[in-house]
């Protein structure tokens, strides 16, 4: 691309990143995963339907594909890549996040295209709802389309991930 | 020499176990490496153009607008391919771009590569293509008659199944004409992939997603003119498949434009380009007439069923058998006669998508079922349990089934499970039809009870020796396994794990790269991989494990049958021989092609013993439909699925829910639209997909485990059977909360409204 093009910064999971020679039209997924090389928020349908993008940008769960990157400037931008770091409720030094781990558990993986968002989604839910009920569930995670597992293992994680989450400290992990 | 097989199940994570697949960490991080996630030092991006119109002739393409667009670096159209210009799985009949013609809406009509993707796009914009637009033929009815779209002509085949008394009738007869809409794959993961040309520019590497690694590199190699070994395909991150992944899209164009421009050259499809560039699964119109004796017995099927092809062959002629051969369902149907079109039209490609065939006659078969029931006043239930096949009887292409069918088994199972609870009048609006909507109004909610029972074929059929090759590797006590089987999210690299550690009783197994430098391991797809890639892997540990007592016991002077390999020891039974695998020094390896018993090709009256095995499946659905507004909610699904033997629960709970939650969307939600040939709702705005809201919980009522003979652990695969009787089961659900027939699906809410309106 030759015509306009700008040169910014952008502060993901606390880094600050030169984002140089940019095409303004670029969506921030596109600048996360083609110029900062993070590619764990997905591209799977580029419209704000699917929530493969999810990430968060000053706290709020959106989806990556709908913001242009330039639109981020001097956000807090917090990816998967780095949610596990973050999870206040994983033990200190466990590779990952507490929804993480659930969903490896609960066997709520396959093609895993998905996963990303989700787990991205999930953090946002039990962060706000610490013990949702079925419905909450269902309605928090109804913009992260998955076609593989029938939705039905990523329930189970996320009620194993609510539980532990909710397990008074120094009782240890899973 | 081998020794038989002593299977230790129970130890940590082998055969029999919720063993965790190996990616896992890597997908909940995000560091999984997905197709659309790979990345070159000075790659180019790629676009296609393609058609706007389903029908035309080309009459001229002006690529020099594309080529004065800064940053561009290839253009190329038919006239680049430098070696076999057509395509096709089963048969090439499809070019690499439009030639000359266009047979459908978003036919590939020239690529590019440029130093950017939005550079690529406003290129391809940029190329001036004038199209004399002519009238698509769409209908596959007057396609069977119509002047050819191809020179190959408009069917692609045509089969009749004559079975038994051709004349027969019932003393009670019902008839029925149904239709199933168009289903996209809809994986998440879209059309993507890297090629990296070699530095002599004479071969190349592709890395993509695909569900078939040597399809895709014979189809590859023979349009660019080069021999297979310089065309190497390595499996990337597989985002979902379904089918739709089974034939070749982007990949001839990507290694043309690398090989070209001489550059990294990646691609990435939008949802557009997705809902595009794949076949999808064959609309249907399908036309029945079951009979029956006065007492419940089926006396004969007749049906005639005409699939929509689209605008290439891709697998129609397998798909067409398969929805032929199992049209009757999983029954004793002593007299058939089964005609069968699959038509070449202007609409969209269709081709592989979960199920094949056997998951439209199911929507007709289970409704027809249904219907008799009801005409001979007796329990549907009690009807299908009546006329179940068993192994022993014959299909109506005359094959005897001679390996597991525990038909009555998967009935019985599911019709014991409990239903749930009437919870209709709950205050909570989102538990109702409309859900967030907040429209239902209690009085107007009918609740609907629906069970379907459906069957396929596991493996490929009619004399296509779809084997798949394995080598197993063990040194120092490390076991490496290496296939070219496509991992695509159902978890075969788990099994590959589980057979390691069961097979030598080790804990870490190293999977090698999936890629064409070993032999193929056919498609995944036709629920085959569990079975065949499973089974050379096993018969690949087994021929090595044989090797390594061999040399023990030849070093010890003891024969082999006192040996075994016991948690990566070697061991005598007396227990004064006791090596650990990882104090053997040599390297012993081997590598095996495994083949199923072979098949024969149906006769001229569609008789013969064409297929491998076959698996049954039956749901239960429960809805509750909003009869004023259409609107309805599944409440509940339940299945039970014949599997022969459960190799990981959890795998395989999430394939039994996943394929639950796909014929869910056929049943209620998913069509692809079409207006003369062009996709209406080509996005995840307006094709819709099962939600967490949408989805029920699926509860399993049984995995029948009668182990199949031949079978790795006498397991069965698994994937399909849960997409064939989940959508008749909704639909009949349906029909019972409204008293309607509802002869198609998806069934939508102005079915129901304006068929009470009537």
């Amino acid at each position: 691309m030759n015509s306009e093009t700008l040169t910014y910064r952008l502060t993901v999971n606390g880094v600050d990143h030169s984002v140089e020679g940019a095409w303004l039209g670029e969506s921030l997924l596109y600048v996360l995963r083609e110029r900062l090389r993070l590619s764990g928020a997905k591209n799977a349908c580029e419209q704000g339907e699917c929530g493969s993008c999810s990430v968060m940008v000053d706290g709020a769960l959106l989806c990556s594909c709908l913001v242009l990157g330039a639109a981020a400037v001097g956000s807090d931008i917090t990816t998967v890549e780095a949610i596990a770091t973050t999870d206040p409720y994983a033990e200190s030094g466990a590779p990952l996040s507490t929804v993480q781990q659930a969903f490896i558990d609960a066997g709520a993986v396959q093609c895993g295209f998905c996963t990303p968002g989700l787990i991205m989604a999930v953090h946002d839910l039990l962060d706000r709802l610490p013990d949702p009920n079925d419905l909450e569930i269902r309605e928090a995670i109804s913009g992260n389309l998955c076609r593989c597992t029938g939705y039905g293992r990523i329930f189970e994680a996320i009620r194993i991930a609510a539980v532990v989450r909710n397990r008074p400290r120094g009782e240890g992990a899973a | 020499m081998s020794p038989e097989t002593t299977v230790v199940t129970g130890g940590k994570h082998r055969i029999g176990t919720s063993a965790p697949r190996p990616d896992g960490v890597a997908k909940v991080k995000g560091e999984f490496e997905f197709s659309s996630d790979l990345w070159a030092e000075g790659m180019l991006w790629a676009h296609i153009l393609r058609s706007p119109h389903a029908s035309a002739r080309i009459v001229s393409i002006d690529l020099s607008g594309a080529w004065k667009i800064p940053g561009v670096r290839t253009v190329l159209t038919q006239d680049d391919v430098p070696g076999r210009k057509l395509f096709g799985l089963e048969h090439p009949d499809q070019p690499v771009f439009a030639d000359g013609t266009v047979r459908y809406y978003g036919e590939a009509i020239a690529a590019v590569a440029a130093d950017h993707p939005e550079t690529a796009r406003l290129a391809c914009e940029a190329i001036d293509v004038t199209y004399e637009v002519l009238e698509p033929l769409v209908d596959p009815e007057t396609a069977i008659t119509a002047p050819p779209l191809h020179p190959d002509g408009n069917i692609f085949r045509h089969l009749i199944i004559r079975h038994g008394d051709q004349n027969i009738v019932g003393d009670v007869a019902v008839e029925g004409t149904y239709e199933v809409g168009m289903q996209d794959q809809a994986f998440l993961g879209p059309e993507s992939g890297l090629a990296i040309p070699d530095p002599d520019g004479a071969g190349l590497e592709l890395r993509v997603s695909t569900q078939w690694l040597h399809s895709d590199m014979w189809q590859t190699a023979a349009s660019l003119g080069l021999p297979g070994d310089r065309v190497r395909f390595v499996l990337s991150g597989v985002g979902g498949a379904f089918g739709g992944r089974e034939d070749v899209s982007m990949h001839i164009h990507l290694a043309l434009l690398a090989l070209r421009s001489g550059r990294p050259v990646k691609i990435v499809y939008s949802r557009l380009e997705s809902f595009l560039g794949h076949v999808h699964r064959h609309p249907a119109r399908m036309w029945y007439r079951h009979h029956a004796t006065r007492a419940g017995d089926l006396v004969r099927v007749e049906a005639r069923l005409v699939l929509d092809g689209g605008a290439y062959a891709s697998t129609s002629s397998a798909v067409l058998a398969n929805a032929a051969c199992f049209g009757t369902g999983p029954y004793k149907v002593p007299n058939a006669t089964v005609e069968g079109w699959a038509v070449r039209t202007n609409n969209p490609s269709c081709g592989a998508m979960r199920g094949f065939g056997a998951v439209q006659t199911c929507f007709g078969h289970e409704s027809q079922m249904d219907k008799l029931a009801k005409a001979l006043g007796i329990d549907p239930i009690e009807f299908r349990r009546r006329n179940a096949l068993a192994t022993g009887d014959r299909l109506i292409t005359g094959q005897k089934i001679t390996g597991a069918l525990p038909v009555r088994e998967v009935i019985d199972a599911l019709a014991a499970h409990p239903s749930p609870a009437d919870t209709r009048t709950t205050d909570d609006m989102m538990a109702r039809p409309g859900g967030a909507g907040r429209t239902a109004d209690v009085d107007h909610i009918q609740r609907g009870y629906g069970f379907a029972l459906g069957w396929k074929n596991l493996m490929f059929a009619e004399g296509f020796d779809d084997y798949s090759t394995a080598s197993c590797t063990v040194k120092g006590g490390q076991v490496s396994i290496k296939t070219a089987c496509a991992e695509v999210g159902q978890g075969f690299v788990t099994l590959v794990e589980q057979i390691g550690r069961t097979e030598f009783g080790v804990d870490d197994v190293t999977i090698e790269q999936s890629d064409t430098t070993i032999g193929s391991a056919g498609s995944t797809s036709a629920s085959r991989q569990t079975w065949m890639s499973g089974g050379a892997v096993k018969a690949a540990c087994d021929s090595v494990r044989a090797k390594i007592l061999q040399h023990v016991a030849a070093r010890h002077g003891v024969p082999i049958e006192a040996l075994e390999i016991r948690d990566a020891h070697i061991v005598s039974l007396n227990r004064e021989i006791d090596i650990t695998l990882a104090d053997i020094d040599e390297t012993f390896t081997d590598t095996i092609e495994f083949h199923h018993a072979p098949t024969v090709h149906l006769d001229d009256d569609g008789q013969g013993d064409a297929h491998v095995s076959f698996a049954v499946a039956a749901h239960r659905a429960v809805v509750d439909v909003d009869t004023g507004l259409g609107l309805l909610r599944v409440v509940e699904m339940a299945t039970s699925q014949d599997v022969g033997r459960v190799l990981n629960p959890l795998q395989a709970i999430g394939q039994l829910e996943g394929g639950a939650a796909q014929g869910l969307g056929l049943a209620v939600m998913e069509e692809i639209v079409l207006d003369k040939g062009r996709v209406r709702n080509p996005s995840f705005t307006d094709y819709l997909i099962p939600t967490a809201l949408d989805m029920p919980t699926v509860v399993i009522a049984g995995f029948i485990e009668v182990p199949e003979p031949g079978a790795p652990y006498g397991a069965k695969g698994i994937g399909e059977p849960p997409t064939i009787s989940s959508t008749p089961a909704i639909a009949a659900a349906i029909r019972n909360a409204t008293g309607l027939e509802l002869p198609r699906v998806p069934v939508r809410p102005q079915d129901i409204v304006f068929a009470k309106l009537r």
